[in-house]
């Protein structure tokens, strides 16, 4: 399962930080809620419910677009990949 | 409370785009308000900025260049040491260091102390010698070769890939991408450093730093690594932040442990996309940007002067991850009084 690293931080004003390399970001509000999500450890899947419940957003256009921006955050080495138990 | 006197000295006071180190080295001794303190700065030229800093610095006095040789410049101390009565001396440049090291007892003789490191703590870690280091202590270094002419460099191309970095000794740093470049740079770094000129494995990543205190006994007094995040022409750091990164602490550590370094230190890391850490360079004092250490929490000056006290100084167990200096320059007005007191009579 891939999941935020645990030591990132983000501010609620869509700044995000990684202590461990320096690189910070800023963040849409849609984005912060990814991964607001992602750092409660949420699924995929979960995280595209929650989202198209919210936004006028059918499923295959969001899993586009959160396509895209998770695959910036592993270029940046934010994510990790959790063992399912 | 009564402070402790202190009667400081210190080089490095060219506080200009290269900076030394030597006026934030005073600034984070100064503002600890541990010591009633007097700052007696050696400088090199007489537009060294620190020269002017009278907040900083009470007394100023200009000392020839190691070049000139040791006992030129030793009897140059020997006489500010007669009229100011140096505690603590604390030497910020490359190309000083060994002079002073050579000197530890004369100075000590003179009532002056230094916390440095040993000569061969300072030859072992030399550009030229880093590959040696790397197998020594067990760290990922850059396949590296020193060169004494120019017809050497016809043959690099046996050993290295381009691009490749032309390093002088002491300071300086270029990218090469063909062999004319590096005759470029060989010829430009050699008439200002000397020889060798040092050839370096280009590593691909990002450049990290670690400022370091070792007790030279292989304990680490303090460490903070920064990631700069602004970075000048010169290849200086104009901003930078900490980090939270225990793998560079563990280097350091290792490192330090290992070589059971005496002094201030400043390890320039290249963390690789595979987030290997691999040692470009050691630089054998306190780094300018020390002041972001102190203001993360480790005030590395201070433990300095306290082990050149002979104190016993505990280790620093934390500092505040995300803490950014950001450089800026400022104009000072001085009068010409000043100037002139500077390069006629040395001393102001």
């Amino acid at each position: 399962m891939i999941r935020l690293k645990k030591n990132i931080a983000v501010s609620d004003t869509g700044f995000v930080f990684d202590p461990s390399t320096g690189e910070s970001f800023t963040v849409n509000e849609t984005g912060m809620k990814i991964i607001g999500y992602l750092k409660e450890g949420k699924s995929s899947e979960e995280i595209t419910s929650l989202i198209t419940q919210e936004y006028n957003i059918d499923p295959l256009s969001f899993e586009k677009y959160s396509q895209d921006f998770m695959d910036m955050l592993k270029q940046y080495d934010m994510l990790e990949y959790e063992k399912e138990v | 409370m009564n402070k402790k006197r202190l009667i400081l000295g210190a080089t490095g006071l060219n506080n200009t785009d290269n900076p030394g180190p030597g006026i934030p080295v005073i600034r984070s001794i100064r503002e600890s308000g541990r010591y009633d303190l007097r700052v007696i700065g050696l400088a090199y030229e007489t537009l060294e900025p620190g020269i002017y800093m009278r907040d900083l610095v009470d007394k100023v006095y200009q000392v020839p260049y190691p070049s000139e040789g040791s006992d030129v410049l030793m009897e140059r101390i020997a006489y500010i040491q007669e009229r100011e009565g140096i505690e603590v001396l604390i030497p910020n440049f490359d190309a000083e260091l060994f002079t002073f090291m050579k000197a530890e007892n004369k100075l000590k003789d003179l009532g002056i102390r230094t916390f440095l490191p040993t000569i061969q703590q300072f030859e072992e870690r030399h550009k030229s010698n880093l590959e040696a280091f790397g197998k020594k202590y067990g760290v990922k270094v850059p396949k590296s070769k020193p060169l004494t002419n120019l017809a050497e460099i016809p043959k690099l191309r046996e050993a290295f890939d381009y691009p490749l970095m032309v390093k002088g000794k002491f300071y300086d740093a270029y990218v090469a991408y063909n062999d004319e470049q590096v005759q470029m740079h060989y010829n430009k770094i050699s008439a200002k450093w000397g020889l060798p000129v040092i050839i370096q494995e280009f590593v691909r990543g990002t450049e990290v730093n670690v400022i370091a205190l070792g007790d030279g006994k292989g304990k680490t007094i303090g460490a903070v690594p920064m990631r700069k995040q602004y970075i000048t022409d010169k290849g200086k750091a104009w901003g930078g932040i900490t980090l939270d990164n225990s793998d560079m602490l563990a280097l350091t550590d290792k490192i330090i442990r290992g070589t059971k370094w005496r002094g201030g230190m400043e390890l320039e890391l290249i963390r690789t996309p595979e987030n290997d850490l691999y040692v470009i360079e050691i630089n054998p004092r306190i780094p300018a940007w020390v002041y972001l250490a102190v203001g993360a929490g480790q005030n590395l000056p201070v433990a300095l002067v306290e082990l050149a006290l002979g104190n016993d100084v505990p280790p620093f167990t934390s500092y505040e991850t995300g803490k950014v200096f950001v450089r800026y320059s400022w104009d000072m007005i001085i009068d010409l009084k000043d100037f002139e007191a500077i390069s006629t009579k040395g001393e102001i």
